[in-house]
């Protein structure tokens, strides 16, 4: 992998971006990798564009400004596409997912990257929380389809650091949920 | 054997409180601080620590409930942040005159107004002469560690001061890092029983705390309090030195970072000096003599070696995150400046503003300090003192 991979999550508040990039960062440390996880934090509200951001590496991490030049753009939400640059400071091959309806050709025109040497990737991450969670929670999915598109992280290290750290705050059954959510992103991210 | 886990610098500093198990937590909580007293009253509450907590209406009670406690012989924390550092003030001297070695971990925001959330240091520098100790930690990893050496500093009986120990509001607090932890017994050992020295509920032994000391004792105790600080930096480094046996780590009164052969350094405290470590990395692959200083302990402050460290360098930059306003530069330029007075042939010294609010400080805006430093070194001089870094004017 890189040397020092960056990431930026793009979400609304509430819809779990910021613990996305904790359970992230928990499972490439569990890996043994060093990783930062960030939010960035403004007058938080709900539904209020927010990002959040990860750093991994194989070695030790001291740079603490913001991500600027994420190689990977994580999209929960398809509206922020309209509402903020998310291809910001994204290199000309940054990897994107984007959880929507669409297809990843569509995706990839929406984005304006034909033609472009960027990697898209779509899943519908809302439709998949709702069959597996009942409500519509696309960070789970989104991280079973980042690791799924990327090969970032073994499936089950997420899995098994996605239990630990939901299982700290919910209840058993709705852990699982979120972990088939997860296996079915894993199986289903499209390109 | 450390445990290696995944934690926020909140959660690092609430944990390392649980593993103090102090007497009395007299808290209100104050973004970015509030995850340290949220997480902490969560332990008391499942019981994983038998700790009084006390929930007080304001920070000017937080701290004067855990000077009470202190000055009743517990083993009493608290902690904040900004303007509510900013709301203990007066109870912040008292606790240092009183002798009572309270360890405070403050989560730096910037000092209102305009009102602000975001990192800076306008905070702890603000109570650099309220007779504090006062220790800056660059990363989760370290605010845990000074958390945990701060109380064998402050209740060291040729100290008895208290102890603040910082952390970059947001930028530390709240981001997720790979660090280590003690295990519980390990700490439990390190911080031992604590025997407060003259403690008011030892009935037996009747002391008065606080009376009025005026012009014919206060001189003598104020001289007493500026040599527990002086006594303090011998004890700092016999700490860190036992903590090195107990984890490996190492610290000192400061970090030298590639200083040894360094033609430029840049002087700095805090997260940034992660930030400039990747910068330093990169010139020296450049052929470029740079290095780097970090400050960690503040108070007392280590001027005649930070004077022997940096007297070989060309030319130093001072990195401030917070102004003092007094036309000239901010806080820790002024220390670092005056530390170098009498140097045979000082290296030549500026100042940088910068971070202000939580604005971002990124390895470009690094780089263009050691591009301006090679530049006086050349010169021999510089044209001014002063730069706001990244400002917009």
């Amino acid at each position: 992998m890189a040397k020092l991979l960056e990431i930026r999550w793009h979400g609304r508040a509430g819809q779990g971006a910021k613990t996305a990039a904790l359970v992230l960062a928990e499972a490439a440390i569990s890996a043994g990798r060093y990783a930062q996880a960030f939010p960035e934090y403004g007058p938080e509200r709900m539904g209020a564009p927010m990002q959040a951001f990860n750093r991994i590496s194989d070695e030790p991490i001291t740079v603490h400004s913001h991500v600027t030049n994420p190689s990977i753009v994580v999209i929960l939400d398809p509206t922020l596409i309209a509402a903020t640059n998310v291809k910001a400071g994204v290199p000309a091959d940054g990897i994107y997912l984007v959880n929507t309806t669409m297809g990843p050709c569509e995706m990839r025109k929406r984005l304006g990257l034909t033609d472009s040497p960027a990697k898209v990737y779509t899943l519908d991450a809302t439709q998949i929380s709702m069959d597996t969670i009942g409500r519509a929670m696309p960070n789970t999915p989104m991280m079973g389809a980042l690791v799924g598109a990327t090969g970032l992280l073994e499936l089950d290290q997420l899995i098994a650091d996605t239990r630990e750290k939901l299982g700290r705050k919910l209840r058993p059954e709705i852990v699982e949920k979120n972990i088939e959510a997860i296996r079915r992103a894993f199986q289903e991210v499209a390109s | 054997m450390s445990i290696r886990v995944a934690k926020t610098g909140n959660e690092a500093v609430a944990e390392a409180m649980r593993q103090m198990r102090p007497d009395v937590v007299a808290a209100y909580p104050i973004t970015p601080q509030t995850e340290i007293v949220q997480i902490f009253s969560g332990f008391v509450a499942d019981g994983l620590v038998d700790t009084e907590m006390v929930t007080v209406e304001s920070e000017h009670s937080a701290m004067s409930a855990t000077v009470g406690a202190a000055a009743a012989g517990a083993r009493a924390m608290t902690a904040t942040s900004a303007n509510g550092l900013a709301l203990m003030w007066e109870i912040v001297y008292i606790a240092a005159s009183m002798r009572l070695p309270i360890v405070m971990p403050v989560v730096n925001r910037a000092l209102s107004g305009p009102i602000n959330i975001h990192c800076d240091h306008s905070d702890t520098m603000g109570a650099r002469d309220s007779g504090w100790i006062q220790i800056f930690s660059e990363n989760a990893q370290e605010a845990y560690d000074n958390t945990l050496q701060a109380l064998r500093i402050a209740e060291n009986p040729n100290v008895l001061l208290p102890a603040m120990v910082t952390m970059d509001g947001f930028i530390i607090s709240h981001a997720m890092e790979v660090m280590e932890i003690l295990e519980d017994e390990k700490v439990r050992e390190w911080v031992g029983e604590y025997v407060p020295e003259n403690p008011l509920l030892d009935v037996d032994n009747p002391v008065t705390i606080g009376p009025l000391d005026l012009y014919d004792w206060n001189m003598e105790h104020k001289r007493q309090q500026a040599e527990a600080m002086v006594q303090s930096k011998a004890v700092i480094l016999k700490v860190a030195e036992d903590y090195a046996k107990l984890t490996g780590r190492r610290y000192g009164l400061f970090e030298e970072y590639m200083l040894e052969d360094a033609e430029v350094a840049v002087v700095v405290l805090g997260s940034t000096a992660g930030t400039a470590k990747v910068v330093v990395n990169e010139l020296r692959k450049q052929g470029v003599k740079a290095g780097l200083l970090k400050l960690r302990v503040f108070r007392p402050f280590p001027a005649e070696e930070i004077a022997a460290a940096l007297k070989h360098v060309k030319a130093i930059a001072v990195m401030d995150r917070s102004d003092s306003f007094n036309a000239i530069s901010g806080p820790v330029f002024a220390e670092v400046r005056s530390a170098m007075y009498g140097v045979q042939s000082a290296p030549a010294i500026v100042d940088y503003i910068y971070g202000i609010g939580g604005r971002d400080v990124t390895p470009e805006h690094i780089r263009k300090v050691y591009d301006d430093l090679a530049n006086i070194a050349a010169r021999g001089k510089a044209d001014r003192i002063l730069t706001y870094l990244g400002v917009r004017e």
